[in-house]
């Protein structure tokens, strides 16, 4: 049943919903980056939503398939044309491309049964900064072979309703993908919020932030102007070290904002200015460097409002999807 | 019983978390309250709560994404709760870590700078720092990377000016009032002035990593050639 990886795309990870419970060991829980879209991802090969799947980074892998295997690519679009947001069953012998991403930055590949990975502290994720988790603690390689945890791709695709050839004529809903640019990120104010002083508080709220090559799983840097702290020339070390959490926004003395994502640090030193709200999280995923985006100031009751309504359209997603496999 | 000090507020940490704060400044007694208030929470085993995390100077609760309601609120409806309920002792919180370090100026890469800004002699610096009754104050900043506090108030100097692009794994550095125990390779401003052959942190191992926040620790003086060994056999 092996899946062949021919190349290995920019960054390619196992990732699932990420291992919680340790960050007072300073773990944090990583995992997929666009959880929305593993959940969709996994859902179109009959698979609870966090089983794990491969996130792929801006430019896919090339994979070889030994045996029939029913497969589903979520999240980015790619331009390699193979199809999106749909169950295709991919042939013993074919080999895939996935491409390079045309719109949003990572995308979720699912196989049916989840790839077969060891946990390790409760979950599949690579988590790439410690070496460990996923396949072999690291992105993969040229040669590298993975396979599903169970051969149940035909009898899967087979009760599936309303098939054309070897994937369906319906699709599910792209639900994290960056609508036109700047996108609005939804912020609370954060602990910190009240040392910056009134131009910097409105700087942040004002500009369009873009996405700079220097981002990557552990934090995006913000391009933009620098922002000042009230009382200027004070060291970080005035700020007691506090935990983060994903989504935190923390500003370094060189003024440059960072947003934190899924392997952050669980504790910084830095004054955090705002956190993203929880909803919005997935989307600022889906932003690959040069992209660019504005801050909207939220309430903590309109993030919670935000995050339900999100819920609610993912459940809805996932609940037609378990319709057409008869569910 | 001496009073418990109430927390300054509970802030929010984005909309899934949220920050029990006690106090804005190290405070060794107020670092050991969020500690035994992080235990009492862990001990209700909150089903929407997936992550107690213990800090310098409070506790962040991080809540399941299925919770529905406010997390300010439910934070400090809980945190009241477990108050009223009494803490646990700190005695009966944490384990007794014992770390071997050796202090040969091989691994010691700043004990000849401690040493002159202490105005100690090197070998006084390695008797006080190894002498020391330490406690986990928080875990952070990398997996297993303990902040540790109980410094002798002598060992207090600042961290260096310009940090270290790499510190070599299992380095132990101090900086103002703490120690540390450095995991991983990774960059760092603090004063190396030794170096434990074991593993701060490993994933594979039933306990991942070697310090937990409450934790009481002491550093045990050892030679090269038990260096060497522990680092063959752990």
């Amino acid at each position: 049943m092996s899946i062949r990886v021919l190349r290995p795309g920019l960054l390619t990870t196992v990732q699932d919903l990420g291992r919680h419970g340790h960050q007072h060991i300073g773990l944090c829980p990583g995992g997929a980056m666009d959880v929305v879209s593993l959940a969709l991802a996994n859902a179109l090969v009959g698979n609870p939503p966090g089983a794990p799947a491969l996130e792929i980074t801006v430019i896919g892998p090339e994979l070889q398939f030994e045996h029939d295997t029913l497969v589903a690519l979520c999240g980015a679009e790619f331009k390699g044309g193979f199809p999106h947001n749909r169950p295709m069953l991919v042939r013993a012998g074919a080999t895939i491309a996935v491409g390079r991403a045309a719109r949003g930055a990572r995308a979720y590949l699912a196989v049916a049964s989840g790839f077969a990975i060891e946990p390790v502290l409760g979950s599949c994720s690579t988590y790439l900064p410690g070496g460990f988790g996923g396949f072999e603690g690291r992105a993969l390689r040229h040669g590298d072979v993975l396979s599903p945890n169970e051969d149940v791709s035909r009898e899967r695709f087979a009760a599936l309703k309303r098939k054309n050839g070897a994937t369906v004529r319906w699709s599910a809903p792209p639900l994290t993908l960056p609508d036109r640019e700047p996108i609005v990120v939804h912020a609370i104010e954060g602990q910190h919020y009240g040392m910056f002083d009134s131009a910097a508080q409105r700087a942040f709220f004002d500009t369009v932030w873009r996405v700079t090559p220097e981002s990557n799983r552990m934090g995006f840097r913000l391009g933009g102007p620098p922002l000042v702290r009230a009382a200027a020339g004070q060291s970080s070390d005035e700020i007691l070290s506090g935990p983060t959490c994903l989504g935190s926004v923390q500003v370094p003395p060189s003024g440059v904002p960072i947003a934190l994502m899924a392997d952050h640090q669980t504790t910084g030193g830095y004054p955090r200015i705002a956190e993203i709200a929880a909803a919005d999280v997935p989307r600022v995923a889906q932003m690959a460097p040069g992209a660019t985006l504005h801050f909207a100031l939220t309430s903590l009751q309109t993030a919670r409002e935000l995050r339900l309504d999100a819920a609610s359209r993912l459940e809805a997603a996932l609940r037609s999807i378990a319709w057409e496999y008869g569910m | 019983m001496a009073r418990l000090p109430k927390p300054l507020g509970v802030v929010p940490l984005g909309d899934l978390a949220a920050y029990v704060e006690f106090s804005r400044t190290l405070d060794l007694e107020v670092n050991s309250v969020a500690q035994r208030l992080a235990a009492a929470i862990v001990a209700r085993a909150v089903p929407w709560i997936r992550d107690v995390v213990p800090a310098l100077g409070g506790v962040a609760l991080h809540f399941e994404p299925s919770f529905e309601g406010d997390v300010r609120e439910a934070a400090a409806e809980l945190v009241e709760l477990c108050m009223k309920k009494g803490l646990p002792d700190a005695d009966d919180l944490g384990r007794r870590i014992e770390v071997p370090v050796c202090y040969d100026a091989e691994f010691a890469l700043d004990l000849a700078e401690v040493a002159e800004k202490a105005k100690l002699p090197a070998e006084e610096v390695i008797r006080r720092h190894a002498a020391g009754q330490y406690r986990v104050l928080m875990v952070g900043f990398a997996p297993g990377h303990p902040y540790i506090g109980g410094l002798d108030p002598k060992l207090a100097v600042p961290r260096r000016v310009a940090p270290r692009a790499l510190v070599p794994a299992g380095s132990v550095a101090i900086a103002n009032q703490q120690t540390v125990v450095y995991p991983y390779a990774i960059s760092g401003g603090w004063n190396v002035i030794g170096r434990t052959p074991l593993a701060a942190f490993d994933a594979t191992r039933l306990v991942p990593s070697m310090f937990a926040p409450g934790d009481r620790v002491v550093f045990r003086p050892i030679g090269r050639r038990v260096y060497l060994e522990l680092l063959e056999h752990p």
